[in-house]
């Protein structure tokens, strides 16, 4: 069976030429990964997509014909970024204007995982919420705040729309894996093969040389063991890349955590069995005893004003701690009349230092942004006017690259919720539908 | 005196998800990764990144001559106090660990 990446993350680009390569024999199923948690909590909380709209519509224009041509299933994941439903209909949004353009028609079977916090609540309740570390508890405060909370679906709602015999799968907030292991546990391989080739496939051309995020990679299924090639002529992979692609981004390179049970790599072997291809077998699955999905939640933590400034005086790096106090003090005296008590945070970020100049940041979060504006003035002029002992440049302590000086960066948002929880089955977070686009 | 990073071909860090930071250290060579898997301590990671011994995860992976390092931040991703959202340049205090 031959499955295909298009490439590490959707609207990331990929070459057309290699794609077209990937589709001069039969493709059996075709995937693509939409998001990550790497870009932080904003995207999940405001809705918004990290991937331009351009770039994601460019991306899909070339392959959705393509996958339609041959038959072959269109498994998107973890769509518009962060996957919520906001996220998935903008991605839906995309596929119907591309399905208008070029007159194509198709079964599409959607995935939503969006929870409601009462969810979450029953769980921790019943104790069936687990925290990943002690650095963020499961809490029932921060559960209640959560503005927008997510599970991350595992292979069993994909294969149920494969089950159904749809065109593309458009998922809300996804495991990477379940967008490559699906079709492959669907179509009767081996579970441990499965998971390990999907792990490895979710990235594109990572595994290969020269390393690409942005290209397209091409997996074989067989009974006992996989193969992996990138598409593109340029690129090849080796038994050094693959067997490294399962350090990156995850705790255990032996271990492969999945809702279904963990993927085990401490008996898998790489071989190389030609210039551009590698095989690898041994990979074995077992299954857990009790299944767990993870849940992502972010929270708003207020309105945000920066200022970016940079100081070039030696003297006044030297003072920056007395600097730094004097304005966080002076901040607190003039708004105590007149700002609710713990309405606004300061953090000043500082890069570089002593030896050339220093960079900083004003970063004020406050309850509104009007309160991080006032704030943000008041640290920056006093900032810019802050006397110190030997003081001789008494004209300004900051240099700023704008006008205005403080930027709107608006409303901002911090992971609330990111724990594991107990599942009886692993599709009940998932709400499936199937359509029909065109014609 | 030689540093952590001397010994290494690749050294990065990354989040592992938004509440864990790690560490991949590749190695030219497996003596190299011997090496460092003898002489590296727990108490000098946990000096550099003011984080506690027991939370650190160090694991061994041969096939491509490596080390694993894997702790939760300090500063969960993208909270008010966090300045790496992506964790990508969180590797010089390990870098600079003497052996």
């Amino acid at each position: 069976m031959k499955i295909v990446a298009l490439n590490g993350l959707l609207g990331y680009g990929y070459s057309e030429e290699a794609l077209d390569i990937a589709f001069s024999e039969k493709v059996d199923y075709l995937g693509v990964d939409a998001g990550s948690t790497d870009p932080g909590p904003y995207y999940l909380g405001s809705g918004k997509s990290f991937t331009d709209r351009g770039a994601v519509k460019r991306d899909l224009a070339l392959a959705l014909p393509r996958a339609l041509e041959h038959k072959a299933p269109f498994i998107i994941g973890t769509a518009g970024g962060a996957g919520s439903c906001e996220h998935v209909a903008w991605l839906k949004g995309i596929l119907l204007e591309i399905a208008f353009e070029q007159n194509l028609s198709f079964k599409l079977g959607t995935v939503l995982s969006d929870v409601e916090a009462e969810y979450l609540l029953e769980k921790f309740k019943s104790g069936k919420l687990l925290p990943m570390c002690d650095e963020m508890p499961a809490d029932e405060k921060a559960i209640k705040e959560s503005t927008r909370i997510v599970s991350q679906i595992g292979i069993a709602p994909i294969i149920k729309l494969l089950e159904e015999k749809v065109d593309v799968i458009l998922c809300g907030r996804a495991c990477d894996t379940a967008i490559y292991a699906a079709p492959c546990i669907y179509e009767g391989y081996k579970e441990g093969l499965a998971f390990h080739m999907a792990k490895i496939m979710e990235c594109g051309a990572m595994c290969s040389e020269p390393v690409a995020a942005a290209d397209v990679m091409q997996g074989y299924m067989y009974d006992d063991y996989f193969e992996l090639c990138p598409a593109n002529p340029i690129r090849k992979c080796t038994v050094d890349r693959v067997a490294a692609h399962t350090l990156y981004e995850q705790s255990n390179p032996y271990m492969i955590y999945e809702p279904d049970g963990v993927c085990d790599l401490t008996n898998s072997k790489f071989e190389q069995v030609d210039a551009r291809t590698v095989r690898v077998t041994g990979s074995v699955f077992k299954e857990a005893e009790e299944k767990t999905l993870k849940l992502e939640g972010v929270k708003c933590a207020g309105y945000r004003t920066i200022c970016p400034a940079t100081i070039y005086d030696p003297e006044t790096i030297r003072n920056m701690d007395l600097i730094i106090n004097t304005v966080t003090e002076f901040v607190k005296e003039n708004t105590k009349n007149t700002l609710p008590e713990n309405s606004y945070t300061i953090h000043f970020k500082l890069s570089g230092g002593a030896e050339s100049s220093l960079g900083i940041i004003m970063d004020i979060v406050g309850k509104t942004q009007e309160i991080a504006d006032t704030v943000c003035a008041l640290a920056r002029s006093r900032m810019l006017h802050c006397d110190y002992v030997g003081r001789k440049s008494t004209a300004g302590n900051l240099a700023f690259p704008f006008s205005p000086s403080d930027i709107h960066v608006g409303p901002v948002y911090e992971f609330s919720v990111f724990h594991l929880a107990k599942v009886d089955s692993l599709l009940e977070t998932a709400k499936i539908s199937t359509e029909v686009i065109g014609k | 005196m030689k540093k952590l990073i001397d010994y290494t071909k690749i050294l990065r860090s990354k989040n592992a998800g938004p509440l864990f930071i790690t560490f991949d250290l590749i190695f030219n060579t497996k003596e190299d990764m011997q090496y460092v898997e003898q002489r590296l301590k727990k108490t000098d990671i946990s000096q550099a990144y003011g984080v506690e011994q027991e939370k650190i995860d160090i694991i061994c992976y041969g096939v491509v001559n490596s080390i694993k390092i894997t702790f939760p931040r300090k500063n969960i991703s993208g909270s008010l106090a966090d300045n790496d959202i992506y964790g990508c340049q969180q590797h010089i205090p390990l870098a600079n660990i003497v052996l």
